[in-house]
Protein backbone atom coordinates (compact mmCIF):
# COMPACT_ATOMS: atom_id res chain seq x y z
CA UNK A 1 0.00 0.00 0.00
CA UNK A 2 2.85 2.54 1.08
CA UNK A 3 4.24 1.33 -2.12
CA UNK A 4 1.61 2.01 -3.95
CA UNK A 5 1.29 5.55 -2.76
CA UNK A 6 5.10 6.51 -3.10
CA UNK A 7 4.83 5.24 -6.57
CA UNK A 8 1.67 7.40 -7.29
CA UNK A 9 3.41 10.08 -5.78
CA UNK A 10 6.38 9.72 -8.35
CA UNK A 11 3.97 9.59 -11.08
CA UNK A 12 2.27 12.55 -9.82
CA UNK A 13 5.78 14.09 -9.35
CA UNK A 14 6.75 13.16 -12.88
CA UNK A 15 4.16 14.67 -14.73
CA UNK A 16 4.18 17.74 -13.20
CA UNK A 17 7.37 18.71 -13.74
CA UNK A 18 6.74 17.50 -17.15
CA UNK A 19 4.15 20.32 -17.52
CA UNK A 20 5.83 23.12 -16.03
CA UNK A 21 9.01 22.45 -18.17
CA UNK A 22 7.31 23.17 -20.95
CA UNK A 23 6.90 27.09 -19.91
CA UNK A 24 9.56 27.60 -17.35
CA UNK A 25 12.80 26.46 -18.98
CA UNK A 26 12.72 29.42 -21.11
CA UNK A 27 12.57 31.72 -18.53
CA UNK A 28 15.03 29.44 -16.73
CA UNK A 29 17.36 29.45 -19.75
CA UNK A 30 16.45 32.84 -21.03
CA UNK A 31 17.77 34.02 -16.89
CA UNK A 32 20.38 32.02 -17.09
CA UNK A 33 22.26 33.13 -19.64
CA UNK A 34 21.02 36.66 -18.74
CA UNK A 35 23.42 35.97 -15.99
CA UNK A 36 25.68 34.36 -17.85
CA UNK A 37 26.54 37.42 -20.00
CA UNK A 38 26.02 39.67 -17.38
CA UNK A 39 29.10 38.08 -14.96
CA UNK A 40 30.82 37.80 -18.81
CA UNK A 41 30.72 41.74 -19.48
CA UNK A 42 31.96 42.53 -16.00
CA UNK A 43 34.97 40.72 -16.20
CA UNK A 44 35.40 41.96 -19.89
CA UNK A 45 34.78 45.33 -20.07
CA UNK A 46 37.40 46.45 -18.27
CA UNK A 47 39.95 44.80 -20.81
CA UNK A 48 37.69 46.69 -23.68
CA UNK A 49 37.74 49.69 -22.28
CA UNK A 50 41.55 49.57 -21.86
CA UNK A 51 42.29 48.74 -25.36
CA UNK A 52 39.62 51.39 -26.01
CA UNK A 53 41.15 54.27 -24.51
CA UNK A 54 44.43 53.34 -25.56
CA UNK A 55 43.12 53.49 -29.35
CA UNK A 56 42.03 57.38 -28.71
CA UNK A 57 43.95 60.07 -29.68
CA UNK A 58 44.99 62.78 -27.07
CA UNK A 59 42.18 64.55 -25.19
CA UNK A 60 39.71 62.39 -26.28
CA UNK A 61 39.58 60.17 -23.12
CA UNK A 62 38.76 63.28 -20.80
CA UNK A 63 35.39 63.23 -22.54
CA UNK A 64 32.20 62.77 -21.00
CA UNK A 65 29.93 60.60 -22.14
CA UNK A 66 33.17 58.80 -22.78
CA UNK A 67 33.59 56.91 -26.11
CA UNK A 68 33.00 53.30 -25.99
CA UNK A 69 34.25 52.98 -29.51
CA UNK A 70 37.15 55.15 -30.46
CA UNK A 71 35.85 57.70 -32.63
CA UNK A 72 38.99 58.26 -34.93
CA UNK A 73 40.56 55.40 -33.39
CA UNK A 74 44.62 55.87 -33.43
CA UNK A 75 47.95 54.29 -32.96
CA UNK A 76 49.55 57.26 -31.47
CA UNK A 77 49.90 56.30 -27.74
CA UNK A 78 51.55 53.51 -28.89
CA UNK A 79 53.84 55.12 -30.72
CA UNK A 80 54.92 57.50 -28.23
CA UNK A 81 54.30 54.80 -25.27
CA UNK A 82 57.27 53.03 -26.96
CA UNK A 83 59.59 56.24 -28.10
CA UNK A 84 59.29 58.09 -25.20
CA UNK A 85 59.89 55.40 -22.94
CA UNK A 86 61.92 52.36 -23.07
CA UNK A 87 58.65 49.95 -23.30
CA UNK A 88 60.09 47.36 -25.81
CA UNK A 89 63.00 47.19 -23.56
CA UNK A 90 60.80 46.17 -20.58
CA UNK A 91 59.22 43.54 -22.61
CA UNK A 92 62.32 42.51 -23.76
CA UNK A 93 63.56 42.11 -19.83
CA UNK A 94 60.36 40.34 -19.14
CA UNK A 95 60.73 37.70 -21.85
CA UNK A 96 64.49 36.91 -20.77
CA UNK A 97 63.36 36.46 -16.87
CA UNK A 98 60.44 34.78 -17.51
CA UNK A 99 61.60 32.05 -20.25
CA UNK A 100 65.32 31.80 -18.44
CA UNK A 101 63.36 31.49 -14.68
CA UNK A 102 61.05 29.21 -16.00
CA UNK A 103 63.34 26.79 -17.74
CA UNK A 104 65.45 26.79 -14.72
CA UNK A 105 62.61 26.29 -12.43
CA UNK A 106 61.51 23.05 -14.63
CA UNK A 107 65.36 21.84 -14.92
CA UNK A 108 66.17 21.87 -11.38
CA UNK A 109 62.78 20.94 -9.66
CA UNK A 110 62.29 17.97 -11.91
CA UNK A 111 65.78 16.74 -11.29
CA UNK A 112 65.77 17.16 -7.17
CA UNK A 113 62.17 15.58 -7.98
CA UNK A 114 63.53 12.19 -9.37
CA UNK A 115 66.04 12.04 -6.84
CA UNK A 116 62.89 12.80 -4.06
CA UNK A 117 60.54 10.38 -5.49
CA UNK A 118 62.24 7.54 -7.21
CA UNK A 119 66.33 7.30 -5.75
CA UNK A 120 66.87 5.70 -1.83
CA UNK A 121 69.41 7.57 0.45
CA UNK A 122 69.40 8.29 3.98
CA UNK A 123 67.81 11.57 5.41
CA UNK A 124 65.61 11.49 2.14
CA UNK A 125 61.94 11.69 3.48
CA UNK A 126 63.56 14.09 6.15
CA UNK A 127 65.09 16.15 3.58
CA UNK A 128 61.65 16.66 1.91
CA UNK A 129 60.07 17.60 4.99
CA UNK A 130 62.52 20.82 5.46
CA UNK A 131 61.62 21.86 2.04
CA UNK A 132 57.69 22.08 2.75
CA UNK A 133 58.06 23.12 6.00
CA UNK A 134 59.62 26.17 4.11
CA UNK A 135 56.80 26.73 1.77
CA UNK A 136 54.51 28.01 4.70
CA UNK A 137 56.83 30.53 4.93
CA UNK A 138 55.67 33.70 3.40
CA UNK A 139 57.80 34.87 0.32
CA UNK A 140 58.19 38.55 2.67
CA UNK A 141 60.37 36.67 5.20
CA UNK A 142 62.85 35.73 2.86
CA UNK A 143 63.06 38.66 0.28
CA UNK A 144 65.01 40.91 3.22
CA UNK A 145 67.98 38.14 3.39
CA UNK A 146 67.72 37.43 -0.09
CA UNK A 147 68.39 41.60 -0.89
CA UNK A 148 71.06 41.16 1.21
CA UNK A 149 72.56 38.17 -0.75
CA UNK A 150 71.92 39.27 -4.03
CA UNK A 151 73.69 42.90 -2.67
CA UNK A 152 77.06 40.79 -1.76
CA UNK A 153 76.77 38.65 -4.86
CA UNK A 154 77.14 42.17 -6.30
CA UNK A 155 73.76 41.13 -8.53
CA UNK A 156 71.41 44.26 -7.79
CA UNK A 157 70.34 45.73 -11.44
CA UNK A 158 71.28 42.76 -12.99
CA UNK A 159 69.60 39.23 -14.90
CA UNK A 160 70.94 36.88 -12.37
CA UNK A 161 69.72 38.83 -9.10
CA UNK A 162 66.18 38.62 -11.34
CA UNK A 163 66.19 35.18 -12.36
CA UNK A 164 68.37 33.23 -9.92
CA UNK A 165 66.81 33.73 -6.31
CA UNK A 166 63.03 32.43 -8.07
CA UNK A 167 64.27 29.31 -9.79
CA UNK A 168 64.30 27.50 -6.71
CA UNK A 169 60.67 27.60 -5.31
CA UNK A 170 59.87 24.54 -3.06
CA UNK A 171 56.50 24.55 -5.09
CA UNK A 172 57.93 23.10 -8.39
CA UNK A 173 59.83 20.63 -6.66
CA UNK A 174 56.57 19.21 -4.16
CA UNK A 175 54.52 19.31 -7.80
CA UNK A 176 57.20 17.30 -9.70
CA UNK A 177 57.69 14.44 -6.53
CA UNK A 178 53.88 14.37 -6.59
CA UNK A 179 53.74 13.59 -10.55
CA UNK A 180 56.63 11.22 -10.17
CA UNK A 181 55.58 9.06 -6.98
CA UNK A 182 52.75 7.72 -9.34
CA UNK A 183 55.03 6.43 -11.82
CA UNK A 184 54.85 2.31 -11.91
CA UNK A 185 57.91 0.69 -10.38
CA UNK A 186 58.59 -2.05 -13.20
CA UNK A 187 58.76 0.73 -15.89
CA UNK A 188 61.73 1.97 -14.52
CA UNK A 189 63.08 -1.49 -13.27
CA UNK A 190 62.77 -2.89 -17.24
CA UNK A 191 64.78 0.06 -18.49
CA UNK A 192 67.63 -0.49 -15.43
CA UNK A 193 67.51 -4.28 -16.86
CA UNK A 194 68.27 -3.13 -20.35
CA UNK A 195 71.41 -1.01 -18.46
CA UNK A 196 69.88 2.11 -18.83
CA UNK A 197 71.34 4.80 -16.24
CA UNK A 198 69.34 7.11 -13.39
CA UNK A 199 69.59 9.78 -16.17
CA UNK A 200 68.21 8.06 -19.22
CA UNK A 201 65.58 6.80 -17.13
CA UNK A 202 64.63 10.49 -15.56
CA UNK A 203 64.93 11.69 -19.04
CA UNK A 204 63.46 8.67 -21.35
CA UNK A 205 60.93 7.52 -18.77
CA UNK A 206 59.95 9.62 -16.25
CA UNK A 207 59.99 12.81 -17.79
CA UNK A 208 57.54 11.86 -20.48
CA UNK A 209 54.88 10.21 -18.36
CA UNK A 210 54.52 13.43 -16.50
CA UNK A 211 54.67 15.91 -19.33
CA UNK A 212 51.04 17.34 -18.39
CA UNK A 213 52.31 18.26 -14.90
CA UNK A 214 55.48 19.64 -16.36
CA UNK A 215 54.00 21.94 -18.90
CA UNK A 216 50.79 22.73 -16.01
CA UNK A 217 54.22 23.70 -13.70
CA UNK A 218 55.94 25.95 -16.85
CA UNK A 219 53.01 28.34 -17.51
CA UNK A 220 52.46 28.46 -14.19
CA UNK A 221 56.02 29.81 -13.67
CA UNK A 222 56.04 31.95 -16.78
CA UNK A 223 52.99 33.69 -15.56
CA UNK A 224 54.14 34.23 -12.09
CA UNK A 225 57.50 35.84 -13.32
CA UNK A 226 55.74 37.78 -15.89
CA UNK A 227 53.15 39.43 -12.93
CA UNK A 228 55.84 39.50 -10.38
CA UNK A 229 56.29 42.94 -9.15
CA UNK A 230 57.71 42.86 -5.71
CA UNK A 231 61.20 41.36 -6.64
CA UNK A 232 62.10 43.53 -9.54
CA UNK A 233 61.07 46.47 -7.05
CA UNK A 234 63.50 45.66 -5.12
CA UNK A 235 66.26 44.05 -7.02
CA UNK A 236 66.15 46.23 -9.81
CA UNK A 237 66.84 50.54 -9.91
CA UNK A 238 68.14 51.17 -13.05
CA UNK A 239 65.32 51.75 -15.14
CA UNK A 240 67.36 49.55 -18.44
CA UNK A 241 66.66 46.52 -16.20
CA UNK A 242 62.98 46.94 -15.37
CA UNK A 243 60.77 44.17 -16.45
CA UNK A 244 57.26 45.12 -17.39
CA UNK A 245 55.34 45.51 -14.28
CA UNK A 246 58.10 47.69 -12.62
CA UNK A 247 58.45 49.51 -15.86
CA UNK A 248 54.46 50.10 -15.68
CA UNK A 249 54.65 51.32 -12.01
CA UNK A 250 57.47 54.08 -13.74
CA UNK A 251 55.16 54.94 -16.46
CA UNK A 252 52.23 55.46 -13.88
CA UNK A 253 54.95 58.43 -11.94
CA UNK A 254 55.58 59.58 -15.07
CA UNK A 255 52.73 60.41 -16.88
CA UNK A 256 49.72 59.74 -14.52
CA UNK A 257 47.39 61.31 -16.42
CA UNK A 258 47.64 60.33 -19.61
CA UNK A 259 45.44 57.56 -19.80
CA UNK A 260 46.12 56.89 -23.62
CA UNK A 261 49.42 56.27 -23.34
CA UNK A 262 49.03 54.36 -19.82
CA UNK A 263 46.73 51.91 -21.81
CA UNK A 264 48.87 51.31 -24.87
CA UNK A 265 51.73 51.06 -21.95
CA UNK A 266 48.96 48.05 -20.32
CA UNK A 267 48.22 46.40 -23.51
CA UNK A 268 51.98 45.83 -24.14
CA UNK A 269 52.52 44.35 -21.11
CA UNK A 270 49.07 42.24 -21.23
CA UNK A 271 49.04 40.42 -24.52
CA UNK A 272 52.37 38.10 -24.66
CA UNK A 273 50.40 36.43 -21.42
CA UNK A 274 46.76 36.44 -23.32
CA UNK A 275 48.34 34.85 -26.52
CA UNK A 276 50.20 32.22 -24.12
CA UNK A 277 46.66 31.95 -22.25
CA UNK A 278 45.02 31.52 -25.41
CA UNK A 279 47.31 28.41 -27.05
CA UNK A 280 47.41 27.34 -23.54
CA UNK A 281 44.57 27.94 -21.43
CA UNK A 282 44.29 24.58 -19.67
CA UNK A 283 47.76 24.62 -18.49
CA UNK A 284 46.90 27.95 -16.64
CA UNK A 285 44.03 26.46 -15.01
CA UNK A 286 45.62 23.57 -13.74
CA UNK A 287 48.62 24.83 -12.98
CA UNK A 288 47.03 27.49 -11.06
CA UNK A 289 44.44 25.04 -9.10
CA UNK A 290 47.27 23.10 -8.12
CA UNK A 291 49.12 25.87 -6.66
CA UNK A 292 46.24 26.25 -4.08
CA UNK A 293 47.28 22.80 -3.07
CA UNK A 294 50.56 23.47 -1.98
CA UNK A 295 48.89 25.73 1.26
CA UNK B 1 69.07 -1.73 -7.96
CA UNK B 2 70.98 -4.44 -10.17
CA UNK B 3 74.81 -4.03 -9.28
CA UNK B 4 74.94 -0.69 -8.26
CA UNK B 5 77.48 0.36 -6.35
CA UNK B 6 77.05 3.09 -3.51
CA UNK B 7 79.54 5.09 -5.31
CA UNK B 8 77.75 4.96 -8.35
CA UNK B 9 74.28 6.01 -6.42
CA UNK B 10 75.82 8.45 -4.50
CA UNK B 11 77.53 10.41 -7.99
CA UNK B 12 73.80 10.80 -9.79
CA UNK B 13 72.36 11.71 -6.08
CA UNK B 14 74.67 14.92 -6.56
CA UNK B 15 73.81 15.37 -10.28
CA UNK B 16 70.02 15.10 -9.82
CA UNK B 17 69.93 17.02 -6.12
CA UNK B 18 72.37 18.70 -5.79
CA UNK B 19 71.37 21.88 -8.12
CA UNK B 20 68.35 22.44 -6.05
CA UNK B 21 69.50 21.77 -2.73
CA UNK B 22 72.23 24.34 -2.90
CA UNK B 23 69.76 26.93 -4.40
CA UNK B 24 67.37 26.15 -1.79
CA UNK B 25 69.94 26.52 0.99
CA UNK B 26 71.46 29.55 -0.38
CA UNK B 27 68.11 31.45 -1.67
CA UNK B 28 65.26 29.92 1.11
CA UNK B 29 66.92 27.88 3.87
CA UNK B 30 69.64 30.33 4.72
CA UNK B 31 67.72 33.44 4.84
CA UNK B 32 64.95 32.29 6.52
CA UNK B 33 67.22 31.53 9.40
CA UNK B 34 69.07 35.06 9.00
CA UNK B 35 66.01 36.85 8.70
CA UNK B 36 65.12 35.92 12.19
CA UNK B 37 68.63 36.53 13.73
CA UNK B 38 67.94 40.00 12.37
CA UNK B 39 64.92 40.07 13.55
CA UNK B 40 66.62 40.29 16.97
CA UNK B 41 68.93 43.21 16.02
CA UNK B 42 69.02 47.03 14.83
CA UNK B 43 70.80 46.35 11.17
CA UNK B 44 70.38 49.45 9.00
CA UNK B 45 72.37 47.85 6.44
CA UNK B 46 75.63 50.04 6.81
CA UNK B 47 76.78 49.50 10.42
CA UNK B 48 77.03 46.76 12.87
CA UNK B 49 74.74 44.61 13.54
CA UNK B 50 73.99 44.51 17.37
CA UNK B 51 71.46 42.08 19.58
CA UNK B 52 68.67 44.00 21.04
CA UNK B 53 66.78 41.06 22.14
CA UNK B 54 62.91 41.46 21.63
CA UNK B 55 63.20 45.68 21.45
CA UNK B 56 62.04 45.02 17.80
CA UNK B 57 59.39 42.94 18.33
CA UNK B 58 58.37 45.23 21.83
CA UNK B 59 58.24 48.60 19.59
CA UNK B 60 55.97 46.66 16.58
CA UNK B 61 53.52 46.43 19.61
CA UNK B 62 53.39 49.96 20.26
CA UNK B 63 53.98 51.23 16.81
CA UNK B 64 50.13 52.89 15.90
CA UNK B 65 51.62 52.37 12.16
CA UNK B 66 51.99 49.09 12.56
CA UNK B 67 48.28 48.40 14.11
CA UNK B 68 47.20 50.88 11.75
CA UNK B 69 48.15 49.00 8.89
CA UNK B 70 47.16 45.50 10.72
CA UNK B 71 43.44 46.91 10.92
CA UNK B 72 43.87 47.65 7.32
CA UNK B 73 44.52 44.45 6.38
CA UNK B 74 41.91 43.11 8.25
CA UNK B 75 39.17 45.40 6.86
CA UNK B 76 40.52 44.26 3.39
CA UNK B 77 39.74 40.93 3.92
CA UNK B 78 36.42 40.86 5.91
CA UNK B 79 35.85 42.96 2.31
CA UNK B 80 37.46 41.24 0.03
CA UNK B 81 36.65 37.10 1.45
CA UNK B 82 32.83 37.23 0.90
CA UNK B 83 33.10 38.90 -2.01
CA UNK B 84 35.41 35.98 -3.41
CA UNK B 85 33.39 33.01 -1.83
CA UNK B 86 29.74 33.98 -2.78
CA UNK B 87 31.05 35.26 -6.64
CA UNK B 88 33.43 32.72 -6.96
CA UNK B 89 30.77 29.91 -5.89
CA UNK B 90 27.91 31.84 -8.32
CA UNK B 91 30.15 31.75 -11.27
CA UNK B 92 31.09 27.54 -10.72
CA UNK B 93 27.51 26.71 -10.47
CA UNK B 94 26.74 28.85 -13.72
CA UNK B 95 29.45 27.48 -15.48
CA UNK B 96 29.05 23.43 -14.19
CA UNK B 97 25.80 23.40 -16.24
CA UNK B 98 25.68 22.27 -20.38
CA UNK B 99 25.44 24.97 -22.26
CA UNK B 100 26.51 26.50 -25.45
CA UNK B 101 30.12 28.41 -25.33
CA UNK B 102 31.14 27.23 -22.16
CA UNK B 103 34.76 26.99 -23.02
CA UNK B 104 34.42 30.92 -23.66
CA UNK B 105 32.72 31.92 -20.84
CA UNK B 106 35.20 29.88 -18.25
CA UNK B 107 38.14 31.35 -20.12
CA UNK B 108 36.62 34.74 -19.76
CA UNK B 109 35.79 34.69 -16.00
CA UNK B 110 39.34 33.01 -15.76
CA UNK B 111 41.23 36.55 -17.79
CA UNK B 112 41.60 38.41 -14.87
CA UNK B 113 43.35 35.54 -12.94
CA UNK B 114 46.36 35.66 -15.21
CA UNK B 115 46.77 39.49 -15.44
CA UNK B 116 49.45 40.86 -13.69
CA UNK B 117 48.37 43.16 -10.68
CA UNK B 118 50.27 46.07 -12.01
CA UNK B 119 47.94 45.81 -15.09
CA UNK B 120 45.06 45.28 -13.50
CA UNK B 121 45.47 48.13 -10.85
CA UNK B 122 46.33 51.08 -13.69
CA UNK B 123 43.18 49.79 -15.91
CA UNK B 124 41.20 49.84 -12.17
CA UNK B 125 42.46 53.33 -11.43
CA UNK B 126 41.42 54.52 -14.63
CA UNK B 127 37.64 52.94 -14.07
CA UNK B 128 37.46 54.57 -10.88
CA UNK B 129 38.64 57.93 -12.15
CA UNK B 130 36.47 60.41 -10.39
CA UNK B 131 35.59 62.59 -13.54
CA UNK B 132 36.04 60.48 -16.41
CA UNK B 133 36.04 56.84 -15.29
CA UNK B 134 33.48 54.34 -16.12
CA UNK B 135 32.20 53.48 -13.18
CA UNK B 136 31.14 57.17 -12.01
CA UNK B 137 29.81 57.18 -15.40
CA UNK B 138 27.80 54.14 -14.89
CA UNK B 139 26.42 55.53 -11.19
CA UNK B 140 25.53 59.19 -13.05
CA UNK B 141 23.34 57.17 -15.83
CA UNK B 142 21.14 55.49 -13.09
CA UNK B 143 21.21 58.96 -10.93
CA UNK B 144 24.15 58.49 -8.66
CA UNK B 145 26.55 60.85 -7.72
CA UNK B 146 30.06 58.76 -7.20
CA UNK B 147 32.17 58.73 -5.11
CA UNK B 148 36.36 59.96 -5.12
CA UNK B 149 36.73 56.80 -5.06
CA UNK B 150 40.72 56.02 -4.34
CA UNK B 151 41.52 59.88 -3.46
CA UNK B 152 38.68 59.67 -0.69
CA UNK B 153 40.03 57.65 2.87
CA UNK B 154 36.48 56.57 3.28
CA UNK B 155 36.16 54.84 0.14
CA UNK B 156 39.74 53.74 -0.83
CA UNK B 157 39.80 50.18 0.50
CA UNK B 158 36.44 49.83 -0.95
CA UNK B 159 38.01 50.58 -4.13
CA UNK B 160 40.80 48.16 -3.88
CA UNK B 161 38.54 45.16 -2.41
CA UNK B 162 36.30 45.89 -5.34
CA UNK B 163 39.16 45.34 -7.78
CA UNK B 164 40.81 42.69 -6.24
CA UNK B 165 37.52 40.62 -5.73
CA UNK B 166 37.32 41.14 -9.83
CA UNK B 167 40.60 39.69 -10.77
CA UNK B 168 40.45 36.62 -8.26
CA UNK B 169 36.65 35.37 -8.73
CA UNK B 170 37.99 33.34 -11.44
CA UNK B 171 40.76 31.61 -9.74
CA UNK B 172 37.78 31.29 -6.61
CA UNK B 173 35.34 29.57 -9.47
CA UNK B 174 37.94 27.21 -10.68
CA UNK B 175 38.41 25.88 -7.21
CA UNK B 176 34.47 25.54 -7.04
CA UNK B 177 34.19 23.81 -10.46
CA UNK B 178 36.70 21.32 -8.64
CA UNK B 179 34.57 20.54 -5.69
CA UNK B 180 31.26 20.57 -7.61
CA UNK B 181 32.88 18.33 -9.89
CA UNK B 182 33.27 15.53 -7.02
CA UNK B 183 29.89 15.96 -5.57
CA UNK B 184 28.17 12.54 -7.69
CA UNK B 185 25.08 12.89 -9.46
CA UNK B 186 23.06 10.16 -6.92
CA UNK B 187 22.39 13.09 -4.63
CA UNK B 188 20.74 15.37 -6.93
CA UNK B 189 18.61 12.39 -8.34
CA UNK B 190 17.59 10.77 -4.79
CA UNK B 191 16.50 14.28 -4.31
CA UNK B 192 14.91 15.10 -7.31
CA UNK B 193 12.78 12.08 -6.65
CA UNK B 194 12.06 13.61 -3.23
CA UNK B 195 10.51 16.33 -5.01
CA UNK B 196 13.23 18.89 -3.97
CA UNK B 197 13.51 21.99 -6.06
CA UNK B 198 16.41 23.84 -7.28
CA UNK B 199 16.85 26.29 -4.16
CA UNK B 200 16.75 22.96 -1.87
CA UNK B 201 19.10 21.27 -3.82
CA UNK B 202 21.47 23.89 -3.62
CA UNK B 203 20.98 24.73 0.34
CA UNK B 204 20.89 20.83 1.24
CA UNK B 205 22.90 19.03 -0.93
CA UNK B 206 25.44 21.52 -3.34
CA UNK B 207 26.21 23.93 -0.27
CA UNK B 208 26.91 20.80 2.29
CA UNK B 209 28.81 18.71 0.15
CA UNK B 210 31.08 21.91 -0.98
CA UNK B 211 32.31 22.55 2.64
CA UNK B 212 35.51 20.90 2.35
CA UNK B 213 36.52 23.44 -0.65
CA UNK B 214 34.79 26.22 0.59
CA UNK B 215 36.94 25.55 3.69
CA UNK B 216 39.82 25.29 1.76
CA UNK B 217 39.34 27.87 -0.68
CA UNK B 218 38.33 30.12 2.25
CA UNK B 219 42.30 29.71 4.28
CA UNK B 220 43.97 29.98 0.63
CA UNK B 221 42.30 33.03 0.11
CA UNK B 222 43.08 34.24 3.94
CA UNK B 223 46.54 32.96 3.27
CA UNK B 224 47.18 35.18 -0.05
CA UNK B 225 45.25 38.52 1.30
CA UNK B 226 47.25 39.16 4.31
CA UNK B 227 49.83 39.15 1.60
CA UNK B 228 48.10 41.89 -0.33
CA UNK B 229 50.43 44.47 -1.52
CA UNK B 230 50.90 44.89 -5.49
CA UNK B 231 47.26 46.75 -5.97
CA UNK B 232 47.83 48.69 -3.14
CA UNK B 233 51.15 50.07 -4.36
CA UNK B 234 50.07 50.75 -7.63
CA UNK B 235 46.22 52.17 -6.77
CA UNK B 236 47.12 54.78 -3.86
CA UNK B 237 50.17 53.85 -2.16
CA UNK B 238 48.89 53.15 0.72
CA UNK B 239 47.30 56.76 0.96
CA UNK B 240 45.16 58.77 1.43
CA UNK B 241 45.93 59.74 4.65
CA UNK B 242 47.48 55.94 5.45
CA UNK B 243 43.95 54.81 4.91
CA UNK B 244 45.12 51.84 3.01
CA UNK B 245 48.15 51.13 4.02
CA UNK B 246 48.58 47.11 4.63
CA UNK B 247 50.87 44.85 6.30
CA UNK B 248 53.44 44.26 3.41
CA UNK B 249 54.32 47.64 2.45
CA UNK B 250 54.71 48.49 6.19
CA UNK B 251 57.40 46.04 5.86
CA UNK B 252 58.44 47.14 2.59
CA UNK B 253 58.71 50.71 3.58
CA UNK B 254 60.75 49.93 7.14
CA UNK B 255 62.95 47.59 5.15
CA UNK B 256 63.76 49.42 1.52
CA UNK B 257 62.97 52.86 1.92
CA UNK B 258 63.64 53.27 5.93
CA UNK B 259 66.53 50.39 5.84
CA UNK B 260 65.39 49.20 9.31
CA UNK B 261 66.01 45.61 8.42
CA UNK B 262 65.52 44.35 11.93
CA UNK B 263 62.60 46.17 12.56
CA UNK B 264 61.20 44.77 8.75
CA UNK B 265 62.22 41.56 9.45
CA UNK B 266 59.98 41.39 12.64
CA UNK B 267 57.37 42.56 11.25
CA UNK B 268 58.02 39.57 8.42
CA UNK B 269 58.11 37.38 11.36
CA UNK B 270 54.72 38.47 12.87
CA UNK B 271 53.27 37.94 9.31
CA UNK B 272 54.61 34.87 9.04
CA UNK B 273 52.93 34.28 12.85
CA UNK B 274 49.31 34.94 11.29
CA UNK B 275 49.79 33.20 8.30
CA UNK B 276 50.77 30.11 9.73
CA UNK B 277 47.70 30.25 12.19
CA UNK B 278 45.88 29.68 9.71
CA UNK B 279 47.89 27.07 7.94
CA UNK B 280 47.74 25.32 11.32
CA UNK B 281 44.20 25.55 11.46
CA UNK B 282 43.68 23.94 8.30
CA UNK B 283 46.28 21.26 8.67
CA UNK B 284 44.01 20.14 12.04
CA UNK B 285 40.81 20.21 10.22
CA UNK B 286 42.14 17.99 7.75
CA UNK B 287 43.67 15.41 9.74
CA UNK B 288 39.89 15.11 11.23
CA UNK B 289 38.17 14.85 8.32
CA UNK B 290 40.40 11.85 7.10
CA UNK B 291 40.23 10.40 10.43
Amino acid sequence: MAMENSSKALVYQNTKSKKSKKRRPTINKILFYLLLIGGASIMLIPFLWMVSTSLKPDGATMVLPPEFVPNEPTTQNYESVTQQFPMMRFLWNSIVVAVLTTIGQMVFSSMAAYAFARMQFRGRDKLFLLYLATMMVPTQVTMIPQFILIKQFGWLDSYPGLIIPTMFAVFGTFLMRQAMLGIPRELEEAAFMDGANHFQVFYRVCLPLIKPMLAALGIFTFMQSWNNFLWPLIVISNQELATLPLGLSLLQGRWATDWGLMMAGVVISVLPILIVYLFAQKYFIQGMTMSGMKE
Amino acid sequence: MVGMTRKKTFFWLCIFLLPNLLGFLTFIGAPIVSSLIISFTDWDLLGEMQFTGFENYIRLAQDPDFWVSFRNTIFFILGYIPLVLIFGLACALLLNKQMKFRAFFRATFFLPVITSWVAVSLVWKWLYNPEYGLINYALSIVGIDGPQWLSDPNTAMIGIILASAWKDIGFVMVLFLGGLQNISPSFYEAASIDGAGKARKLWNITIPLLAPTTFFVTIISLINSFQVFDQVMIMTGGGPGGSTEVMVQNIYNHAFRYFEMGYASAMSWVLFLVIFLFTWIQMKVQDRGVN
